[in-house]
C-alpha cells in the first residue's frame, strides 16, 4: 500500500504516515497530518465523462446565453426548441382526438344527450374531456366537484336557477351569465333593496321573515305577515311569483325550495335583499371550443342534476330500485 | 500472511504421477484486504460427476431463456400467442396457461415469497447450491470461462499467455475470446426484449431499427452487465455486490450438508511417495487441485467460507486425485460439521435432513403454493369495485332526496364481451341509475371483452327514508349467461347527524 512515488515539488520524499501506510501531503493543521488519499479511479472517470458530456451537450443543443438579436440563446447543432416540441404536442394531440370530437359534435346535434349515452365510446369519452375542462376552466368557482360554494352554484343537484336541460345548460356555458360583453347573455337583475334605499332595514327583515316562512324554515312573524307580505306581493311576485316558487325564464330562483345558493341562514337571506346578489359567469364560446363546451355541458348535464323529460328519479319503474334483491340472487 | 509464509514451500510432487499444482487461494482470508485489486483466477477445468450436472445444468437453463419468448400458445383471436410474455402496453402478464391483470401481482409477489422458501429449503440441506448451479451470475460466468478456456487453452497455458508480451498470438486469442463474450452478451440481452413484446416481431423490427427504444436502452444494459459482470467480475460479484452469501450463513447449521475438506480424513497432510505407507498421516497429498479448479479462488481445506459458492469442483478435482493415488474418493464431499466432529470422536456418522427448520421451511412452501393454487383455480373472471364520489359527498336534491355519485369498474377477464345486470343489495328505499343505460334496460351494463369498464351510477334515498347518517350499499353485478356474480361493497352518506 505504501506509495514510494515522489510528489513533493522540493524532491524530499513525503511523510508515511504510520498507521494507514498512506503518504501525506505535508499539510499539518495542530499536528494533525492531511493523508494523501487520491480518490477512487472510477469517480475521477465519471468525472472526466460530466465534463465531456457538458462540452458535447453545449454544442449540440441551447446552452449559452447569446447576445441580443440572436434569440437570446445558442441555438445548438440539433435547433432544439422545448416550445416548439410542446406545440407540435398540442397539435398532435388536437388531431388525435379530432375524430372523437366530431363525432361527439354530431351526436349532440342529431339526438342530444341521448345519443351520446346511447354510445359507450363516446359517453366515456364526453365524460373524459368534460371533467377535464371543468377541472381547467370551471373548478376556479364551482369547485373540484362542482359542489359549488355560497354564491356559487352547485352543479351536481337538481335545483336550476336558468335551464338544466343539455341544450340550457350549453347556452349557459356559450353565452355566460350577466356576462355584459356578450349581447345574448343570460340576463336579469334583481334591485339591491337596500343599497339603494328602497326598503328600510325593518322593511328588509320583515320581507326576509316572509320568505322563510314561504319556504318553511321559520312560523310566520307579526312584521312578515303584515309588512312583508305587502312588500313581497308588490315587489318580489313580478319575478319569484307570488307563491315565491320563482320564474327560470327569467332566471329568478325558487325560494321555496330547500337550496339557497347565498346561504340560508337568516342574516344571509337579509343580505341578499340588501344588497341584490350578481352572480356573473363568462360566456365560455369567446374562450373554448365548440367542441369542447359540447363535452362539458355533457360532464355538467351527467353530474346528476340533468334535466329531461322522462328518466329522472321520480319517474324510475320501482322494480329495479334497491332490495328487491335480497339474497343475491340474479338483479331482476 | 503469516500462515502462507510459514507454509513450507509446495514440493515439485505431491504424490507419483500427481503433479502440485502452483495454486495458491486468491481469496484466502489471510490475503483478503479491503480495497485490494482484483487478482486474476484461472479455474482449471475438472472432470466428474458435478462438473458434468453442471454443463447438463448450463444447457438446459440457456435454453430455456434464450428459447422460451419463441414457444407459441393459442389463446384465440385478440389475444398474444406468445407462451411468455409482459404485455406492458397492455397491462397484462401471460404465463402459458395463466393470464395474470395488474390487479393480480401479489401472484408475483407470491412467486417471489415461493422462490425465497426454497431458497431457504434447499441452503438449509445443501448449502449454496443455487449458487453453484443456477445462479445466472454463475451460469454465465461458468460460460464465459469455457469460452476463454477454447481459445487461451485451460489454467496453465492462460496464467502463461497473460503473463507473455503482446504477440499475434496473444492477440488474436484475446481478440477472438472478447469477441464471442460480446456475441454472448449480446444474444443475452436480446432475449430479453423478447419477453416484452412478440418475439419475432421484436427480433424483425430489431435488426431492421425499427424497435422501440427501450429495446435497445435494454439490449445496450444487458449486454453491457452480462459482459462485465460474467467477463470481467465474475466472483467479485459474489463475494461483493451479492448478499446471499451473508444471509446463507444464517440458514445453514451443523446439519447442514455442505461442501467440505475432511479434515479428520485429510490431516497431516503432505507429499506422498509411490508405496509409502499412509500410517500416520492423512490422505491429503497437498497437490492443491482443489485450488486449482476453484472458481471463486478459494482453499476449500480451511473450512466453510463466505466465498464458497458450492459449485463441488473441487470434490471432482479431489476425486481425480484419489483414484491416481488409490485412495477412496470423497476426501473432499457434501458432509456436515457434525459427521466431521462425530468422526474426530470415533463416533457413528448420521444425516439427518428432516430438522425443525427443514421441516418448517418445507411447510411453507406448501401452504403458500396451496394458497396460490387455491387463487388461480378460483380466480374469477368477474370482478367489482366501486369508488364513491368524494367531492361532493352527498348531493341533497331540491325535494329532500339525497344522492351519492358511485364509479363502478367492472373487470372482464374472459376473451368475450359480457352484458350484465347491476343490483342492490340495501335500504329497499333505495334508488339507482346507471348513466348511459336505457330505459328499456336501466341495469344493463355492456362490457367488451378482456377490459376494464367504468359505468357511472346514482343511488338516491327519498327525504322520509333519510334518518341516520350512512347506509351500507353491496353493489351485485350478474351475467344471466353463466350465472357468475361479482359483489362489491360500498357505504351511501346521507350527512344526517353530521358528516
Amino acid at each position: 500500500m505504501t506509495k514510494e512515488t515522489d510528489k513533493s515539488p522540493a524532491g524530499e520524499k513525503p511523510e508515511v504516515d504510520a498507521y494507514s501506510g498512506v503518504d501525506t501531503t505535508g499539510h499539518e493543521w495542530d499536528g494533525i497530518k492531511e493523508l494523501d488519499n487520491p480518490l477512487p479511479r472510477w469517480w475521477l472517470w465519471i468525472f472526466y465523462a460530466t465534463i465531456a458530456w457538458a462540452v458535447v451537450y453545449m454544442i449540440f443543443m441551447p446552452a449559452l446565453p447569446a447576445p441580443p438579436g440572436f434569440d437570446g440563446h445558442t441555438r445548438g447543432l440539433r435547433n432544439h426548441s422545448e416550445r416548439a416540441n410542446v406545440t407540435e404536442a398540442l397539435a398532435e394531440l388536437q388531431a388525435s382526438r379530432g375524430p372523437m370530437f366530431a363525432r361527439l359534435q354530431q351526436a349532440a346535434a342529431d339526438g342530444g344527450i341521448e345519443a351520446i349515452e346511447r354510445d359507450p365510446e363516446l359517453l366515456n369519452f364526453a365524460l373524459a374531456a368534460g371533467e377535464s375542462a371543468f377541472g381547467d376552466n370551471c373548478a376556479t368557482c364551482h369547485g373540484a366537484g362542482a359542489q359549488g360554494f355560497i354564491g356559487y352554484p352547485n352543479l351536481n343537484d337538481d335545483v336550476w336557477i336558468w335551464d338544466g336541460t343539455f341544450e340550457g345548460i350549453q347556452y349557459t356555458l356559450h353565452k355566460g351569465i350577466r356576462w355584459e360583453q356578450n349581447p345574448d347573455t343570460r340576463f336579469s337583475q334583481m334591485p339591491a333593496y337596500g343599497q339603494d334605499g328602497l326598503l328600510s332595514r325593518e322593511e328588509i327583515a320583515a320581507v326576509a321573515d316572509h320568505v322563510m316562512t314561504l319556504a318553511g324554515m321559520i312560523e310566520p312573524t307579526e312584521a312578515g305577515r303584515t309588512v312583508g307580505t305587502e312588500i313581497f306581493n308588490q315587489q318580489c311576485s313580478t319575478c319569484h311569483g307570488a307563491d315565491g316558487t320563482g320564474d327560470r325564464t327569467i332566471g329568478a330562483p325558487n325560494l321555496v325550495d330547500r337550496d339557497w345558493l347565498y346561504g340560508s341562514e337568516p342574516e344571509n337571506i337579509r343580505a341578499s335583499i340588501y344588497r341584490g346578489p350578481y352572480g356573473v359567469m363568462p360566456a365560455w364560446e369567446e374562450r373554448l371550443d365548440e367542441e369542447v363546451i359540447t363535452a362539458l355541458a355533457a360532464y355538467v348535464f351527467l353530474l346528476g342534476g340533468g334535466e329531461r323529460e322522462a328518466f329522472t328519479e321520480a319517474a324510475l319503474d320501482p322494480a329495479i330500485s334497491g332490495g328487491a334483491d335480497t339474497d343475491g340472487a340474479a338483479g331482476r | 500472511m503469516e500462515l502462507i509464509k510459514n507454509r513450507p514451500a509446495p514440493k515439485a510432487k505431491a504424490a507419483d504421477g500427481v503433479a502440485v499444482h502452483d495454486a495458491e487461494p486468491v481469496n484466502s482470508p489471510e490475503r483478503r484486504e479491503l480495497y485490494h485489486k482484483r487478482e486474476p483466477i484461472y479455474p482449471k477445468l475438472v472432470h466428474g460427476k458435478f462438473r458434468s450436472a453442471k454443463w447438463i445444468f448450463m444447457i438446459l437453463a440457456l435454453g430455456v431463456y434464450y428459447l422460451l419468448p419463441f414457444v407459441r400458445w393459442d389463446r384465440g383471436p385478440g389475444a398474444p400467442d406468445q407462451a411468455v410474455l409482459v404485455d406492458f402496453a397492455n397491462a397484462r402478464f401471460y404465463f402459458f396457461f395463466i393470464e395474470l391483470w395488474p390487479q393480480e401481482v401479489f401472484y408475483i409477489t407470491g412467486l417471489l415469497i415461493l422462490a425465497a422458501l426454497l431458497l431457504f429449503l434447499v441452503t438449509a440441506l445443501f448449502g449454496r447450491v443455487w449458487c453453484g448451479y443456477a445462479c445466472p451470475q454463475t451460469v454465465w460466468t461458468d460460460l464465459f470461462i469455457a469460452v476463454e478456456r477454447l481459445f487461451e487453452g485451460d489454467r496453465n497455458k492462460r496464467m502463461r499467455l497473460d503473463k507473455q508480451p503482446w504477440s499475434f498470438d496473444k492477440a488474436w486469442r484475446k481478440i477472438s475470446k472478447h469477441a464471442v463474450w460480446l456475441v454472448i452478451a449480446a444474444a443475452t440481452g436480446g432475449a430479453w426484449i423478447l419477453y416484452f413484446h412478440d418475439a419475432f416481431a421484436v427480433l424483425e423490427n430489431f435488426f431492421t431499427g425499427q424497435a422501440a427504444l427501450t429495446s435497445y436502452l435494454f439490449f445496450a444494459i444487458l449486454t453491457f452487465t452480462t459482459y462485465t459482470l460474467a467477463g470481467t467480475m465474475r466472483e467479485q460479484v459474489c463475494t461483493y455486490m451479492c448478499p446471499w452469501p451473508r444471509i446463507q450463513a444464517g440458514l445453514t447449521d451443523q446439519q447442514s450438508l455442505n461442501v467440505m475438506y475432511r479434515v479428520d480424513r485429510g490431516e497431516p497432510r503432505g507429499a506422498h511417495k509411490k508405496g509409502e505407507s499412509w500410517e500416520g498421516r492423512g490422505d491429503c497429498i497437498d497437490c492443491k487441485a482443489c485450488v486449482a479448479a476453484c472458481p471463486m479462488g478459494i482453499d476449500i481445506r480451511e473450512g466453510a467460507q463466505l466465498e464458497c459458492i458450492g459449485c463441488a469442483l473441487c470434490i471432482d478435482a479431489c476425486d481425480e486425485i484419489m483414484v491416481k493415488v488409490n485412495r477412496p474418493k470423497g476426501l473432499i464431499a457434501y458432509d456436515t460439521d457434525l459427521n466431521i466432529e462425530r468422526r474426530m470422536k470415533g463416533e457413528k456418522t448420521q444425516f439427518n435432513l428432516l430438522r425443525p427448520r427443514v421441516i418448517l421451511y418445507a411447510a411453507l412452501i406448501a401452504a403458500v403454493s396451496g394458497l396460490m393454487l387455491f387463487g388461480l383455480i378460483n380466480r374469477s373472471e368477474l370482478e367489482l369495485n366501486s369508488y364513491r364520489d368524494r367531492n361532493p359527498n352527498f348531493v341533497t336534491l331540491s325535494d329532500g332526496t339525497v344522492r351519492n355519485g358511485y364509479t363502478l369498474t367492472v373487470l372482464n377477464k374472459a376473451g368475450e364481451p359480457r352484458t350484465l345486470d347491476v343490483s342492490l343489495q340495501t335500504d329497499p328505499m333505495m334508488r339507482m341509475r346507471v348513466i348511459g343505460a336505457t330505459e328499456a334496460a336501466p341495469t344493463r351494463l355492456a362490457v367488451p371483452a378482456d377490459t376494464t369498464q367504468d359505468f357511472r351510477i346514482f343511488l338516491s334515498l327519498p327525504p322520509e327514508a333519510v334518518d341516520r347518517a350512512s347506509e351500507d350499499v353491496t353493489f351485485v353485478v350478474t351475467d344471466p349467461a353463466t350465472g357468475e356474480t361479482a359483489r362489491t361493497e360500498a357505504v351511501f352518506i346521507t350527512g344526517e347527524g353530521g358528516r
